[in-house]
C-alpha cells in the first residue's frame, strides 16, 4: 500500500491566452472562442419571448420573462455592489420600491407617459435612494447590511402609518404598455445592455477603484480617494438599475403599493448572485431566469417557495459557494490534470 | 406615571429580546440574522409540547429551552462552521436559514386559529392606580435574573470567562488553550436558549405569530446597534432609551410609529456614532 499524493493544476487553455490579446481575429477558432458564449447568451435571450407561445406555454409566462428580467437588473445591482464595492446590501426591495412609487407618483399626478417616466424614475430614483443611503455608506459589512435590511422594512411602516401615497391600497390605474412584446423586448435589451454596459465598467479605471475599496479601503483612502464617494457611485449606478426594474414593474402591473418593498425583492436576487455564481455579472442574471419561473411555477404552494429558496440559497453557500457560473468559467477557459507532488 | 411603568416593562422586553442577539455577536463576531426565528419557534415548540404531547406547562418549558440549545449548536456546527469568518456568507447564511424557518412556520401547520401560551400567573396587580397583569411583572423578574445570571456567569465561571476572552481577543485566547469553535457553540446555543427565554417570557402576553419574528429580530439588532454590537451593558442602556421612547412615542403620538422609531434609532446611531455608545474597542474595524 503506497499513497501517491497528487494535486490538480489547472492552467489555462492556449486559446484563451491567445484571444486576450488584439490577435483575437488571426482565426475563425479564435473568433468563435471569444463571440459565441456572448451570442448564445444574447440570441438566447431575445428568443425567450418567442418560444414561449411555440412551446405552448399560456400567455402568463410571458409575465414571467418580464419579471425575470426585473430580478435580473436587481440581481446586477446586488452582484456589482457586493463583489465588486464589498456593500452587501440585504435590501433590493427597497429599489424596486421607490422606483416603483416614483414612476407611479409621476405618471399619476403629471400625466406623464411610460417612455418619461421609467428614466426620469431611474435616475431621481437612485438618487433618493443613494441621499438615503449616504449616511450608512461609511458602514462595512455586516452594519451596511443590517441598515439596508432596515430601510425597505421602514419605508413599509412609514406609508402605512402616515397614510401616505395611497396608503395600503396602493397607487392604483398606473399607465400599462401597449402590448406584450414592447414589454419584454425592452426589459430584456435593457438587461443585457446593463450586463454588458456593468462588465465594461467594472474593469475600466474607475472599477480598479471600487475592487480597491472593497479590498482594502485604507489603501484607496491612502492614495487620496474619497471612499464615500465612490461608494455613493456605486449606490448609484446599482440603486438605478434597481429603481428602472421597479418603475418598469409599476407600469407592467399598472399599480405602485407597499408589497413592492416585500421580502421577495431581497432574497431573490441574492439567491441568484450565490447559485450563478457571484463576481461574474453573468451568473446572477442566469440564476433569475431559472429562479424566478420556478417561483412561479411553486407560487400555489404559498410561503413554502420563500422556504424552497432559502434552502437552495443555504445549500449553495454551504457546499458550492463558488455558483455555477465560476465554475462553468472555469471549464471554458482552463483545464486541469493531476501532477505528482 | 403609566409611561414610567409601562416603559419599564418594555425595556425588559426588549432587553431580554436582545441579549440573545447581543452574545452571539461579541464572542463569536457572527451576526444571528435568524435570531427572530428562533424566538417563534420556541414559542410554537412550547405549545406543541403542551397540546400535541399533553405535557405540563412547567416541564415543557424547560424541554423546549434544551431542545432550544441543541438547536443553536447544530445550526453552528453544521451549518454555519461551513462559512465562518465570510461576512457576507454568514449574513446571508443566517438570514437565508431565518427565513426558510419563519416561512415554513408560515405555511405550515401553523395558521388558521390563533396560538396562545398561557401565562404563569393569573392576575392583576394595581400599581398606583394602573392594573398590571402579573405575567408583565414575570418579564421584568426574568429579564433582571437573566441579566443577573449572565454578569455571574461571565466573570465567575471557566466557560463564562473563556466566552469574554474569546470576545475581547480571539488569538489570544486560541493561545490560552481556548478553543474557538467550542466557545461558538456555546455561544450559539446560549444564544438560541436566551431568544427562547424571551419567547417563553414575552409570548403569553399575544399570540404567536411569524410576524413576530421579523419584528424580534428588528427590535433586536436596533437594541443591539444602538448600544453597541457585542456590549451588554450598552444592549440594556439602549434597551432602556428605546422602550421608553416607544412607549413615549405610543403615547403621544401613534402607536404605528412603534417600529420606526427602532429604525430611526438605528439610522442615527449609525450616522452619529456607528460603534453606538458603548462599542468603543473596534470603532476602526467597523467604519472607514
Amino acid at each position: 500500500m503506497s499513497t501517491i499524493e497528487r494535486r490538480k493544476e489547472r492552467l489555462d487553455r492556449g486559446i484563451k491566452v491567445r484571444t486576450e490579446g488584439i490577435y483575437a481575429v488571426s482565426s475563425w477558432q479564435e473568433v468563435t472562442y471569444l463571440v459565441l458564449p456572448r451570442l448564445i447568451l444574447i440570441v438566447g435571450l431575445l428568443l425567450l419571448p418567442l418560444l414561449i407561445p411555440i412551446l405552448g406555454f399560456s400567455p402568463y409566462w410571458k409575465r414571467v420573462v418580464s419579471m425575470a428580467a426585473i430580478y435580473g437588473l436587481l440581481a446586477l445591482g446586488f452582484d456589482f455592489l457586493a463583489h465588486f464595492v464589498g456593500l452587501v446590501s440585504l435590501g433590493g426591495a427597497f429599489f424596486i420600491g421607490v422606483g416603483g412609487y416614483t414612476a407611479a407618483l409621476l405618471n399619476k399626478s403629471l400625466g406623464l407617459s411610460p417612455v418619461f417616466t421609467i428614466p426620469m424614475a431611474t435616475v431621481g430614483g437612485a438618487i433618493i435612494c443613494t441621499l438615503l443611503l449616504l449616511p450608512a455608506l461609511p458602514l462595512r459589512g455586516v452594519y451596511f447590511a443590517i441598515v439596508t435590511l432596515m430601510y425597505p422594512l421602514a419605508i413599509m411602516r412609514i406609508i402605512e402609518a402616515l397614510n401616505i401615497f395611497g396608503g395600503t391600497d396602493g397607487i392604483l390605474g398606473v399607465a400599462g404598455f401597449p402590448n406584450t412584446w414592447i414589454e419584454q423586448y425592452l426589459i430584456i435589451l435593457i438587461v443585457i445592455f446593463a450586463l454588458f454596459g456593468l462588465r465594461r465598467l467594472v474593469n475600466e479605471d474607475i472599477g480598479l477603484v471600487f475592487r480597491g475599496v472593497k479590498d482594502n479601503d485604507q489603501s484607496v483612502r491612502a492614495s487620496g480617494l474619497s471612499i464615500t464617494l465612490y461608494k455613493a457611485i456605486a449606490v448609484f449606478i446599482a440603486s438605478g438599475l434597481g429603481c428602472l426594474g421597479g418603475a418598469y414593474l409599476a407600469h407592467i402591473y399598472m399599480w405602485a403599493g407597499i408589497s413592492q418593498f416585500a421580502l421577495d425583492f431581497s432574497v431573490i436576487p441574492i439567491a441568484a448572485t450565490v447559485i450563478g455564481g457571484g463576481g461574474t455579472l453573468v451568473g446572477p442574471l442566469l440564476g433569475c431566469f431559472f429562479l424566478v419561473p420556478i417561483s412561479e411555477w411553486l407560487r400555489t404552494f404559498g410561503t413554502l417557495r420563500i422556504v424552497f429558496y432559502s434552502v437552495i440559497l443555504m445549500a449553495f453557500i454551504m457546499f458550492r459557494s463558488e455558483g455555477v457560473m465560476v465554475y462553468a468559467q472555469r471549464k471554458y477557459h482552463q483545464f486541469q490534470r493531476w501532477v505528482k507532488v | 406615571m403609566d409611561i414610567l411603568i409601562y416603559g419599564i416593562i418594555n425595556s425588559f422586553s426588549l432587553a431580554l429580546m436582545a441579549i440573545g442577539f447581543t452574545l452571539v455577536y461579541g464572542i463569536s463576531r457572527l451576526p444571528n440574522f435568524a435570531h427572530g426565528a428562533l424566538y417563534v419557534i420556541t414559542g410554537f415548540l412550547v405549545w406543541s409540547l403542551i397540546n400535541l404531547l399533553k405535557l405540563h406547562y412547567a416541564i415543557s418549558i424547560p424541554l423546549a429551552l434544551i431542545i432550544m440549545g441543541l438547536v443553536g449548536a447544530a445550526i453552528y456546527r453544521f451549518v454555519l462552521i461551513r462559512v465562518r469568518g465570510m461576512a457576507t456568507s454568514e449574513i446571508i447564511a443566517t438570514y437565508a436559514l431565518g427565513l426558510a424557518i419563519l416561512e415554513f412556520l408560515r405555511w405550515g401547520g401553523f395558521k388558521g386559529m390563533t396560538y396562545t401560551l398561557p401565562v404563569f400567573i393569573e392576575g392583576k396587580i394595581d400599581i398606583s392606580g394602573i392594573p398590571i397583569d402579573f405575567q408583565r411583572i414575570i418579564v421584568v423578574g426574568i429579564g433582571i435574573v437573566v441579566v443577573a445570571f449572565m454578569w455571574l456567569f461571565t466573570h465567575f465561571n471557566k466557560i463564562g470567562l473563556a466566552l469574554r476572552g474569546m470576545a475581547q481577543d480571539e488569538h489570544a485566547a486560541m493561545m490560552l488553550g481556548i478553543d474557538s469553535d467550542w466557545m461558538a457553540v456555546i455561544a450559539m446555543a446560549m444564544g438560541s436558549i436566551l431568544a427562547g427565554i424571551s419567547a417563553i417570557a414575552l409570548l403569553p402576553l399575544g399570540n404567536i405569530v411569524v410576524e413576530a419574528g421579523y419584528n424580534v429580530l428588528i427590535l433586536s439588532i436596533a437594541v443591539c446597534i444602538v448600544g453597541g454590537l457585542g456590549s451588554w451593558v450598552g444592549a440594556i442602556l439602549a434597551a432602556f432609551m428605546i422602550g421608553f421612547l416607544q412607549i413615549i412615542t405610543v403615547a403621544y403620538i401613534q402607536s404605528h410609529f412603534q417600529m420606526v422609531v427602532a429604525l430611526l434609532a438605528i439610522i442615527i446611531t449609525l450616522i452619529l456614532r456607528p460603534s453606538g455608545l458603548f462599542g468603543r474597542q473596534k470603532e476602526l474595524e467597523e467604519r472607514v
